[in-house]
């Protein structure tokens, strides 16, 4: 009987159908197509032009990409401070995430009550907990991390002040910030080890440690694939925690002599303080190709030292 | 290895464990107990040495000064608004995408879906300022539009219903055609509740994302009254130091009445970031 229907009016049914089909993805379509689609085209053609919003747009050929990497130091100083950045939070933050996530997934107490916690940063908005640690880093005795440091005998840290020490109170608050998320994907991915291979270890002998270093660790392998490529992608488009933590603190984004300026905050002071798009244009897109670039390294890094099983 | 020993090992272990993860734990709420805490002290107290999580004359005096000072009530329902809005269209439009993406057969349907995938992997940073410039052209700054008409439908949704939909049996879908049922009618009947879980897990999901959402609504709204919180807050403390109490105060309310409600909420949030981190 279906096949007969089919056969029998399948011409109309399927135009029918497809009026449905188009109907049902326009909006999500029409959307992407005004918002992304153009956009991304329209930013790759402002890059080759001078454009602020008040006057046409003036085709420059290559002159925004020749300046940004030739005469512009202010770019070499945002690359560098989100490659220390990136290089620092990213290992940081995945092996204290995955330390924590195996601990989480053993037999113990309170096991909701743990999660909980390392789960309240990943509510809170980056905006929020950035002025909280902003004002607990305050500088001499005044801060609440300062008079720790001063009751344990150390000497006090002029954290958000003393340039050379911006940018890593920067990342210790992105550790924190970003340490729950990874834990969770780690432990998801924790999860889908199956216990018959530590039975089988254990069989064999095998101590904690080697447990985790043969058993754990290369099994969790995509899942830290995964959570490597994202952790750098977001790292290299750090912003607001850089943004928060130093507002005020300079006529620029980028805090005392640039000390906090990053590839996007650099991006935002070109485009949205400066209104010099064509050129903020061009930093988009060399961030976009940065970050291709090094996602590519990741994988290719990771997948090279296969073991196979 | 005689039992004792095992056993004495086994504690020490357990006892790392512990040891490590209340370290850990105490980190991760230290700051919130420091800004709840400093929220309810006076001006006095706050300045005095040394800062102590002990409140001698606590006072809620700076909660009424800071919703007298600044239109705190309103940034809080631009938020709310915003996100309920955002979150309720995408439940919608991602279904209904999704749904057509995983079980219709139209032309070009394989080459639509992988350049809306693509959206996902572009850094929003690059559309950042053609947006911008249509959004300015359309008349949109300083307005509800911006913040919730180019997030209406966004391509992880569409991603996370088609994946979802996709493991519906064929049947059910067939059955209903045969049954008379037009295609509105399938996904509302058949589709919608089925997909429940997901749609739980998307729009949760979005509206923490629009609520906490800070750059887009840094470079369209430059009017106070449709500041969102995140906005507000970042408004706020570049005038740190002058308004010292008030930043903590004001981070105070756009903290935790959400963190409350999200912490009943967690098994969905971790749902929806597993999902993206597994499949991705």
């Amino acid at each position: 009987m279906p096949e007969n229907m089919k056969s029998k009016d399948g011409v109309v049914k399927t135009l029918i159908e497809q009026k449905h089909s188009y109907l049902f993805i326009a909006p999500a379509v029409i959307l992407f197509c005004i918002f992304v689609f153009i956009p991304v085209l329209a930013s790759f053609f402002l890059s080759f032009t001078k454009y602020n919003i008040l006057t046409h747009s003036r085709w420059v050929g290559l002159d925004n990409y020749y300046q940004i990497f030739f005469h512009d130091p202010r770019f070499w100083k945002a690359l560098r401070n989100t490659v220390v950045y990136t290089l620092g939070v990213v290992p940081l933050s995945i092996s204290i995430a995955l330390s924590l996530a195996v601990a989480i997934d053993q037999k113990i107490k309170f096991k909701n009550f743990y999660k909980s916690m390392f789960f309240m940063p990943i509510i809170t908005s980056v905006i929020a907990y950035s002025i909280i640690w902003r004002w607990l880093f305050a500088g001499e005795k005044y801060g609440l991390i300062n008079h720790l440091l001063i009751k344990i005998g150390s000497r006090p840290v002029d954290w958000l002040i003393n340039p050379n020490s911006i940018l890593p109170t920067i990342m210790i608050v992105a550790i924190w910030g970003g340490l729950g998320y990874n834990m969770f994907i780690l432990l998801a991915g924790l999860q889908t080890i199956p216990q018959v291979f530590y039975d089988a270890a254990e069989v064999d002998g095998a101590s904690s440690w080697q447990k985790f270093w043969y058993v754990t660790l290369p099994l969790l392998r995509p899942t830290l694939l995964f959570v490597l490529i994202m952790s750098v992608i977001n790292s290299f488009q750090v912003f607001e925690q850089a943004y928060i933590m130093t507002a005020g603190t300079s006529e620029g984004v980028g805090g005392v002599l640039d000390s906090a300026l990053t590839l996007v905050s650099y991006l935002y002071e070109k485009g949205f303080q400066r209104f010099e798009m064509g050129y903020a244009s061009a930093l988009a897109y060399i961030l976009f190709g940065i970050i291709f670039l090094v996602t590519l390294i990741n994988i290719r890094l990771v997948n090279t030292r296969r073991v196979e099983y | 290895m005689n039992i004792t020993s095992i056993k004495t090992q086994r504690s020490f272990v357990s006892l790392i464990i512990y040891t490590f993860l209340t370290l850990g734990a105490l980190t991760m709420i230290m700051p919130y107990i420091w800004m709840l805490v400093t929220s309810i002290k006076p001006i006095g107290e706050i300045q005095t040495y040394p800062p102590s999580f002990l409140v001698r004359h606590p006072t809620l005096k700076p909660y009424l000064e800071l919703f007298h000072l600044l239109p705190m009530g309103r940034y809080l329902f631009n938020s709310l608004f915003i996100a309920s809005i955002v979150a309720a269209c995408n439940a919608f439009f991602c279904s209904l995408a999704g749904y057509a993406f995983a079980k219709h057969i139209f032309p070009g349907r394989d080459k639509i879906f992988l350049l809306l995938l693509s959206a996902i992997m572009i850094p929003y940073q690059v559309n950042l300022i053609p947006c911008y410039i249509i959004v300015k052209n359309l008349g949109w700054l300083n307005s509800f539009y911006a913040l919730i008409i180019p997030n209406l439908a966004m391509a992880f949704g569409v991603f996370l219903c088609r994946q979802y939909i996709m493991s519906i049996p064929n049947d059910l879908i067939d059955a209903a055609k045969i049954d008379g049922c037009s295609e509105f009618m399938i996904y509302r009947i058949i589709i919608f509740p089925l997909i429940k879980p997901a749609l739980a897990t998307l729009t949760i999901f979005t509206f923490l994302s629009q609520w906490n959402s800070f750059v887009w609504p840094l470079i369209v709204i430059h009017n106070n009254s449709m500041r969102t919180v995140p906005l507000a807050l970042s408004v706020l403390n570049s005038q740190f130091g002058s308004n010292f109490a008030m930043v903590i105060v004001a981070a105070t309310v756009a903290t935790m009445p959400v963190l409350i409600v999200f912490l009943f909420l967690q098994k969905y949030i971790i749902q929806g970031i597993t999902m993206t981190g597994l499949k991705g």
